[in-house]
């Protein structure tokens, strides 16, 4: 199956709109980087309940949610739930550590997810997700 | 010059120092943000210093909170596999193992491996930087064969 390289983001002059929640900033520079290799922009929040007040505050809408999984405040799963629970339609990705075993990822998903990938991600992990969105 | 980063380069992958992650780190630098990578190592050497710290503050306290240490260490771990840092990931884990297993020993010997990992890594990256910002941006975007 072909998949979308840069330029055919480009051309179809959408930009994708992303929010990284993650209370790494390491992995929020290095996403917010990928985003914008892939042609998107991005805003960050540094854990779960600064996602949650973002949306509560109104006016902000994403195209797609990463999530990482464990934060302070609020991790990624009862953040997940409650962004369901406030109707937000974005998709929502939940980004796990290896070491999570099947159990976690399972309860991660449940908790409201579109797509689960494992760290370190990467342009190629998020390409088929951002071609999804676009083909939507 | 290129050639002697180049080398550096190669040597960090051969010897297990760095993993893929870090040439996909590479890929992402453009000529917007020509010393995305090194900033990125700036950050995580910052940051895995606290993180050193704090588990060094809470081991030297005598009783053990496996809870917190493992806390600290999955950061860590979670850092070091952002940048690539193979080695210190590696330590990582088996630190956490350790944790889990409520083994202080195998804690404060894991834990004096991963410091050699990480300030082996830190001068060698250090070198590699240096040497890459007076070659030029071109041998960076090569990747090891």
């Amino acid at each position: 199956m072909a998949t979308k390289s840069m330029v055919d983001i480009e051309k179809t002059k959408k930009k994708i709109n992303v929010l990284i929640v993650d209370d790494d900033p390491l992995n929020l520079q290095i996403h917010e980087k990928i985003i914008k290799a892939i042609g998107g922009t991005s805003q960050t929040a540094n854990n779960g309940e600064e996602a949650v007040i973002i949306h509560r505050d109104g006016g902000s809408s994403f195209d797609l949610i990463l999530m990482d999984k464990e934060m302070p405040e609020r991790d990624g799963v009862s953040t997940t739930k409650k962004l369901r629970e406030m109707e937000v339609k974005s998709m929502i990705v939940g980004v796990t550590s290896l070491a999570d075993n099947e159990e976690e990822r399972r309860a991660f998903m449940e908790a409201g997810l579109n797509h689960c990938l494992a760290k370190p991600l990467t342009k190629a992990k998020i390409l088929p997700l951002i071609n999804q969105l676009m083909d939507a | 010059m290129q050639r002697q980063v180049a080398l550096i380069k190669q040597s960090l992958f051969d010897q297990g120092y760095l993993d893929e992650q870090f040439m996909e780190l590479e890929e992402l630098q453009d000529d917007a943000n020509p010393n995305f990578v090194e900033e990125v190592a700036t950050l995580y050497f910052k940051d895995s210093a606290r993180l050193i710290n704090n588990i060094e503050q809470a081991l030297e306290r005598g009783s053990f909170d496996f809870n917190r240490l493992d806390n600290y260490m999955h950061q860590f771990k979670g850092s070091s596999t952002s940048i690539g840092a193979s080695k210190v990931k590696t330590e990582c884990t088996m630190f956490r193992e350790y944790c889990r297993a409520g083994n202080a020993e195998g804690c404060l010997r894991t834990f004096k491996q991963l410091k050699k990992e990480h300030a082996t890594l830190r001068k060698k990256l250090e070198q590699y930087f240096q040497l890459a910002r007076q070659a030029g941006p071109k041998e960076i975007a090569r990747r090891p064969k």
